[in-house]
């Protein structure tokens, strides 16, 4: 069963205040996700990411289309009890302790009384917390904050979590806990859906990706695929001083150091490359072949259409 | 169900109280015995009358800034500072999340209320010495003005829902005033006619009626109050409240959250 | 939006049926809260002083207040037919205090202030006082002059100080054109029907308060009603004198050359002559204050107030 399935999910909105003028926040977005996924939303800002998880929170209503988390209605209460969410720069009550927050959270989420302390104080220690678990909110850090996020997002054992920008502001070292504690979701079965903007996050860690862009879906696929859908590249380096002419007329990219040229070909033009190496007898020093990369593939999907409109993949 | 809104409530009023909102019952404790100890110096025979006014009247001004104070940012303050979104992406409905708030800041109200009710029967005991039998009606009085207060929290809790605290403020304190002259508006309506007359009866009773919630006076005279009164009182401060906390319902589910 | 929408049909269900509710539950506390001694409150302050103080400056609206309360409270109490006006002075009091300057109040106790219960205070000096105050405090205006001389010829019958005041007013720069007449007339004619006539008749010309105008009406009624009813007594006498025995009925009369039809009082009946030579109408109790024309032993009917029982 898909865990979460968005149908033409759209959101305008009215701004101004006399004459209002619609301004598009999201196009219509349809996505499936399977359960146990960890799903990447990439784009840049404002692309729609945080209108869609908002969207699909019910914190805003949408324009037109539905949505379906684990078979039922997004706006169904029973879900909320199985989602997770994380809000970008999460802000949360600065009187209430750390632990009061968990408890708190659990007591709306039906956590059952016995186990909401212990898993309150199962999350704190999990995200090493423990320590801060009387401090009042408003003296953490925002790494601190951050993790407290990630706690209250799953501490009541949703099937699927929700996190908008889940690295954003930490430094490498909270990115790489992060990073962890997402794989540690998966490993739990859990359904991950989180948008980013830093690519080498969405490689490492996702099955699938998306890019959204000016509210627009412009591609999905899965990683594995797209990072060997993009062009393939060969790397050669060879001994000479200068480009050779009939390799500079195949639009190739070079670059001279010393007596080494480094240049970069396309995997097609291989056999031709090779054959004017030898023409001119040059030596051939390397020849690797490069991995695409999920940015080519983001760039690529972020470049302007001719004729604009319409999601596809 | 229930018991969200029971957590939602007790979180407001555990918010209230960090706040330091009840510090102003140290203020009032100040003032009230200040009070009961002057009065016994440079009157006679009037001491009671003037613990009572002064007393019960303080109550309800304090009981009102604060309801209107703590009540302006209840939903507003959520939205801004998006600790909402953590809230609401939970399974606590939109009402019930209203509903909660509005049981949490009249429950701080009443608490703040019982603390300040002690302390002027505390000074009544001072200046009379001992409680008469008519000082029942001092308690009923009370009662009175914790229905009010009902009032304005739904009030502050509505405008909040939808305007910035400032305006909420404003909004909320001008309807407790035309709310407490709202005889004289009713009287006024009556006697006008034609289209004025209709939009004055139509505002007149629109408006909360405080007027029949100040039996101050009447509690310091010890004069009794009808039965009646009470339960018509308890009725309508129920049934307002329901209509304004249910208009807040709405409003608040149509919300967007920026 | 399932649930989201059950929501807004019952919170919509909630706010209308508790408006509805809270309406009707004003209705019923207001009957009692209404009751005089729930309104003594109204008045708990006295003093105007203190009003004055309390009110932070705001005289001029505390003073409106007090007078439409003082004629909301007039209404209710006439309404209820309690003939209980005993608020009514202080109201009046309070409420020209704060503002003097505000001249309804005082035509409001000339009229209803000085009459004997059930169709005001009784209390005529009550009366005199405010008025004499309105003076003091607005010397220029002639129609506080106006009350105080309908005062003193209505509730005093002291015709030579009535006519004194509507003299005074008649004086002034701006005035009306009864003033002088009736100063005139209090003068030389207190007694007379003319006078009267112009007195009420003038009241109900300078007034637009609808209880001041149907009581002028009523007592302009009644003067008719009194002047007929002399004027044909005279004729009976005449009659009697003339032929020696009193006239049977009013067609003996009119036989007699002494009137032209039979005469109709103000409800269009025809009047009766008794066989003891006087005059009554048909139906004395829908006719007030007349003091002639009534069986023997009857005092002069008063208004029965609105809504209570016939």
């Amino acid at each position: 069963m898909a865990a979460i399935e968005i149908l033409n999910l759209e959101k305008t909105y009215q701004v101004g205040f006399w004459r209002k003028r619609p301004k598009v926040a999201l196009r219509p977005l349809s996505l499936s996700i399977e359960e146990g996924e960890v799903f990447g939303f990439l784009g840049p800002n404002g692309a729609g990411k945080t209108t869609t998880l908002k969207l699909l929170m019910g914190l805003v209503s949408p324009t037109a289309g539905s949505a379906r988390i684990l078979g039922m209605d997004f706006n169904d209460p029973r879900v909320k009890a199985q989602i997770g969410f994380l809000p970008e720069q999460p802000y949360f009550y600065d009187y209430l302790t750390a632990h009061e927050l968990l408890i708190y959270y659990a007591q709306l989420s039906g956590v059952g009384a016995k186990d909401r302390k212990k898993r309150a104080t199962e999350m704190l220690e999990r995200f090493g917390l423990a320590d801060s678990a009387r401090l009042q909110l408003r003296k953490f850090s925002k790494g601190m904050l951050q993790r407290v996020g990630l706690a209250q997002a799953i501490l009541h054992n949703p099937k699927v979590v929700f996190l908008d920008e889940p690295m954003s502001g930490l430094d490498p070292m909270g990115r790489r806990e992060v990073r962890e504690m997402i794989q540690q979701m998966r490993n739990e079965g859990k359904t991950v859906f989180f948008s980013t903007h830093i690519l080498s996050d969405a490689e490492a860690l996702c099955d699938r990706v998306a890019v959204i862009h000016q509210g627009e879906l412009r591609g999905v696929g899965s990683v594995a695929q797209l990072t060997s859908e993009a062009k393939r590249k060969v790397e050669i380096i060879f001994c000479s001083a200068t480009v050779p002419t009939a390799l500079t007329s195949l639009g190739v990219e070079a670059r001279v150091s010393g007596d080494m040229v480094n240049a970069v070909i396309e995997e097609g033009q291989q056999d031709t490359a090779l054959d004017i190496l030898r023409r001119e007898h040059i030596r051939l020093i390397s020849l690797t072949p490069v991995r695409g990369s999920l940015e080519e593939y983001y760039v690529e999907k972020l470049r302007p259409r001719e004729n604009g409109k319409g999601a596809g993949v | 169900m229930n018991s969200r809104i029971g957590y939602v409530a007790f979180n407001t009023f555990r918010e209230a109280v960090r706040d330091r909102v009840l510090y102003n019952l140290v203020a009032f404790a100040v003032l009230i015995s200040g009070a009961a100890v002057l009065v016994g110096e440079i009157s006679i025979d009037i001491e009671r009358l003037v613990v009572v006014n002064l007393g019960l009247t303080a109550i309800s001004l304090f009981g009102v800034v604060i309801a209107i104070f703590i009540g302006i940012g209840l939903v507003s303050k959520e939205i801004e500072k998006k600790t909402l979104y953590t809230v609401l992406s939970r399974p606590v409905r939109r009402w019930e999340f209203v509903v909660g708030k509005f049981v949490g800041l009249t429950g701080t109200l009443v608490v703040n209320t019982f603390f300040m009710a002690v302390g002027v029967l505390l000074a009544l005991l001072y200046v009379a010495h001992k409680f008469e039998q008519t000082d029942v009606w001092v308690l009923v009085a009370l009662y009175f003005i914790v229905l009010e207060f009902f009032i304005v929290c739904a009030l502050a809790l509505l405008f909040s829902s939808f305007s910035t605290p400032l305006m909420s403020a404003v909004f909320t304190f001008a309807l407790f005033v035309i709310g407490s002259l709202a005889d004289d508006l009713r009287g006024f309506a009556r006697i006008t006619d034609g289209f004025t007359g209709m939009v004055a009866t139509a505002v007149a009773y629109l408006v909360p009626n405080f007027s029949a919630f100040n039996i101050i006076t009447q509690a310091a005279h010890g004069d009794p109050v009808p039965g009646r009164l009470i339960l018509y009182n308890t009725v309508y401060a129920l049934l307002y409240s329901a209509m304004v906390i249910s208009g807040a319902v709405l409003i608040f589910q149509r919300r967007n959250l920026k | 939006m399932n649930s989201g929408h059950r929501v807004n049909v019952i919170a919509s269900a909630v706010l209308l049926v508790s408006l509805a509710g809270g309406v009707a539950m004003l209705s019923a506390i207001d009957r009692i809260h209404m009751k005089p001694e729930m309104q003594q409150q109204t008045l708990y302050i006295q003093s105007a002083t203190t009003l004055r103080r309390l009110s932070l400056g705001y005289t001029g609206l505390l003073a409106d207040i007090y007078w439409t309360r003082a004629v909301q409270y007039f209404g209710l109490q006439h309404h209820k037919g309690s003939g209980d006006f005993r608020l009514l002075a202080p109201l009046l009091r309070v409420s020209t205090e704060l503002d003097p300057q505000m001249l309804p109040p005082y035509q409001f106790g000339a009229n209803f202030l000085g009459p004997k219960p059930p169709n005001g205070a009784g209390l005529p000096y009550d009366a005199l006082a405010l008025l004499k105050f309105g003076i003091a405090n607005n010397p220029d205006k002639w129609r506080l002059y106006y009350n105080l001389g309908f005062l003193y010829f209505t509730e005093f019958k002291d015709y030579k100080k009535a006519a004194d005041v509507f003299a005074q007013g008649a004086q002034l720069p701006i005035t009306n054109e009864f003033m002088p007449i009736l100063a005139a007339r209090m003068a030389q004619q207190g007694g007379e029907f003319e006078t009267s006539r112009i007195l009420w008749y003038s009241t109900y010309q300078s007034t637009k308060e609808p209880a001041i105008r149907q009581n002028a009406v009523d007592h302009l009624r009644a003067l008719q009603v009194d002047e007929e009813v002399t004027q044909l007594e005279k004729l009976v006498a005449k009659y009697r004198d003339q032929t020696g025995h009193l006239p049977a009925n009013m067609a003996d009369l009119e036989r007699a050359g002494f009137i032209r039809g039979i005469p109709r009082d103000p409800n269009d009946h025809p009047y009766k002559l008794t066989a003891d030579g006087r005059v009554e109408v048909q139906d004395p109790e829908s006719i007030f204050y007349i003091t002639k024309g009534l069986p023997p032993g009857m005092s002069s009917p008063m208004p029965k107030p609105v809504g209570s029982k016939h």
